[in-house]
């Protein structure tokens, strides 16, 4: 198979670019986890293969936010890493807020996610606030929920990924779902919902990295940020018979 | 006094043996009849127990030091890796003991796996410990990154003699400072192989939490590593450098030499033997790598190298230190629980380097998710085949008159081995 044949964009996109796409990872250096950058790059290559110029960004604590941010994806982190953000991220609750309701879209997987949502209390009885951009509140535990995922969504149709949390989650009445569990736990123990929906902001607990093999949640965030930016989008041809084949493989795996 | 357990241990130990059975059955046995078995035996070793422990590297250095420690005359207990620690260590102990429980060794160098480390040394305190390295890896198994740090951490403050540390990795070298008691050692590297080091802190794929700084001043290193050559290393201690034979390959093998080489000279310095260091260099010159990593086999008369990967550190230091240049490249990739699950590992590694020479074959049951992730890094792919022993046929078939290399997990070793076996000849481990 060739480098043609496999689907690797096709040079000079510069020249006939529809656009640039600005990307702008949130906390690379302190919420990164298995995988993060996987979702970063996912969006990189397959906005460039959508005929865009991918311009890819990070937000690190004490940063000056950039300004004409058209997607946001951020990352997992261990708790500690949380710590180290945390005030960061209240610094900045304000423009991701803004950002979130005029429909700017965004994905945030895990602990971010965890601290999208309005607060994330320790097992210890800790209170972490979160922005609040999320109608959602987490509860650590004692309790780790790991392995493969599988999750029906209306939207994307079956999401697969790994999860590896002991926060559960628990959605408010302003988000809906991503989906519904139908192999692995998602969001808390109890409810089988995964992940959360609003406006066109994406959460998960789903590593794998997520996007990879959900190009459809990759395509969905770029579709989204073209159309707020240049009024249209017509998708390029990626070619996903390898996320096919692998999407094929992982739901076989077992937990 | 005479404990029942040994004998009885001892005999279902050949017993299961004469039924080509694995050694867990008689650590068990005896760990259930006798509890106090493994500590009691162990703690009448004249020299202690050294333990290496680290994210990477630890079976072929605990093989080092084994092997350096031989070259002094002293009689080495040691451990083969296996599913459950204790249990294998107290299998291993039963083929070791006479019929009265009497361990004939000078020291014990055991490789302890994270997972068994607290349990260990709360129950056998170590007098000596290699702390290698803080790496991404575990995720499946802990959940988190800093735990690894943490067992370390605890390993060294239940060491009663000397800690070794490495020198380049903060998480590791900062132990230190927290270590009241204890005589501690470094191993380092010179500054000019730093950067042939993947460090994880310095990657986009930063850990889960920032890395603690470097320590301000690099404290003196017992033993340093110099430099890298084809088939030599250089290493500096005693104020001199030397020069020596390397049959290991690959830049942080050889890094983990000269963190044998410390703790070989701490256990020797302990009493247990006057180092002689010309024995010491020859012994570290003949050194082979351990089981699976970076084995080297000869198949159609051209070597085919084994590099073992299990997770993103180990990856990339392994495509770091085998260029791809002028080898056909098979990448085999399980995701059985051995290998870890979670294939979120594979997006932490860059796979440029591959990109001039394309990979001839991918394999394994997560086979589709490497052609993804190779696709994403504009990698070449020349054929895809979930199936193990078909796929190492086809690239051995196309890639004739070719050195060739396979970097593979775990479990995908074990079947290439395998498969490998039936066409040359293959180190058979017990
Ligand atoms: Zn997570």
């Amino acid at each position: 198979m060739t480098a043609e044949s496999t689907g690797i964009g096709p040079d000079g996109v510069e020249q006939n670019s529809k656009g640039t796409i600005r990307v702008l990872q949130l906390y690379p250096r302190d919420m990164n986890i298995y995988g993060d950058w996987g979702n970063a790059l996912v969006l990189k290559q397959r906005i460039s293969w959508h005929g865009f110029t991918p311009d890819l960004l990070e937000y690190n604590v004490g940063d000056e936010f950039p300004a004409d941010v058209d997607l946001i994806v951020g990352g997992g982190g261990q708790d500690s890493g949380q710590l180290v953000i945390k005030d960061d991220l209240q610094s900045q609750a304000g423009v991701l807020t803004k950002l979130a309701e005029d429909g700017a879209p965004m994905l945030v997987i895990c602990g971010l996610y965890q601290l999208f949502g309005r607060f994330f209390k320790t097992r210890l009885g800790s209170v972490i606030p979160g922005i609040g951009v999320l109608d959602v509140e987490t509860h650590g535990t004692d309790e780790r929920l790991i392995g493969n995922v599988r999750v029906a969504t209306e939207e994307f149709g079956e999401v697969l990924g790994y999860e590896n949390h002991s926060g559960q989650t628990t959605l408010g009445a302003g988000v809906r779902p991503l989906g519904t569990t139908a192999k692995g736990t998602g969001n808390n123990s109890s409810d089988g919902h995964e992940g959360a929906r609003y406006k066109n902001v994406v959460a998960s607990y789903l590593h794998g990295s997520l996007l990879p093999k959900n190009p459809a949640i990759a395509d969905f965030l770029i579709r989204t940020a073209a159309e707020r930016k240049y009024g249209t989008f017509t998708a390029g041809a990626p070619d996903d018979r390898y996320a096919v084949l692998a999407r094929e493989h992982a739901t076989r795996r077992p937990r | 006094m005479l404990y029942i357990s040994v004998p009885l241990g001892k005999l279902v130990r050949r017993v299961s043996r004469l039924r080509g059975g694995g050694s867990a059955l008689p650590g068990l046995v005896v760990e259930k009849i006798d509890p106090g078995f493994m500590q009691r035996t162990l703690s009448t070793i004249p020299h202690g127990v050294a333990v290496v422990s680290g994210t990477n590297g630890k079976t072929t250095t605990t093989k080092m030091v084994v092997e350096l420690l031989e070259s002094q005359g002293l009689k080495v207990f040691t451990n083969r890796t296996g599913s459950n620690f204790t249990r294998g260590v107290a299998a291993a102990l039963l083929g070791e003991v006479d019929w009265r429980g009497r361990l004939r060794a000078d020291v014990a160098v055991l490789e302890l796996d994270e997972a068994h480390a607290t349990h260990f040394v709360n129950r056998v305190p170590p007098r000596y410990s290699l702390l290698l390295n803080v790496l991404r890896d575990q995720l499946d198994r802990f959940g988190e990154i800093d735990k690894t740090a943490q067992l370390l951490q605890h390993i060294a403050d239940k060491t009663t003699g000397t800690v070794v540390l490495n020198r380049e990795d903060p998480r590791v070298a900062r132990i230190a400072e927290t270590l009241t008691g204890q005589d501690v050692q470094y191993f380092g590297l010179d500054d000019s192989l730093l950067s042939t080091f993947p460090n994880d802190d310095d990657m986009r794929a930063a850990p889960g939490s920032p890395a603690p700084a470097a320590l301000p001043h690099k404290p003196a290193a017992d033993v340093v590593l110099r430099k890298v050559g084809p088939d030599t290393a250089d290493f500096e201690y005693d104020g001199a450098t030397v020069t020596t034979a390397m049959k290991l390959r690959g830049v942080y093998n050889i890094f983990n030499a000269a963190a044998a080489l410390t703790l070989a000279r701490s256990i020797c310095g302990g009493g247990a033997a006057t180092a002689d260091h010309a024995t010491l260099l020859t012994a570290l010159s003949q050194v082979e790598p351990a089981f699976g990593r970076g084995e080297s086999l000869t198949v159609d008369g051209q070597p085919l190298d084994l590099v073992l990967v299990k997770n993103p550190s180990g990856f990339r230091l392994g495509l770091k230190s085998f260029p791809a240049g002028g080898y056909a490249t098979m990448i085999a990739i399980n995701d059985n629980y051995a290998d870890g699950r979670d294939m979120s590992w594979l997006w932490d590694v860059e796979f440029d380097s591959l990109r001039d020479g394309g990979v001839d074959q991918l394999t394994g049951s997560r086979a589709y998710d490497m052609a993804l992730r190779l696709q994403y890094d504009d990698v070449r792919i020349c054929g895809v085949q979930p199936e193990i022993a078909p796929a190492l046929a086809a690239f051995i078939r196309d890639a004739k008159g070719k050195p060739k290399r396979i970097f593979c997990t775990y479990t995908a070793m074990l079947a290439i081995r395998r498969e490998l076996s039936k066409i040359t000849t293959v180190e058979v481990v017990s």
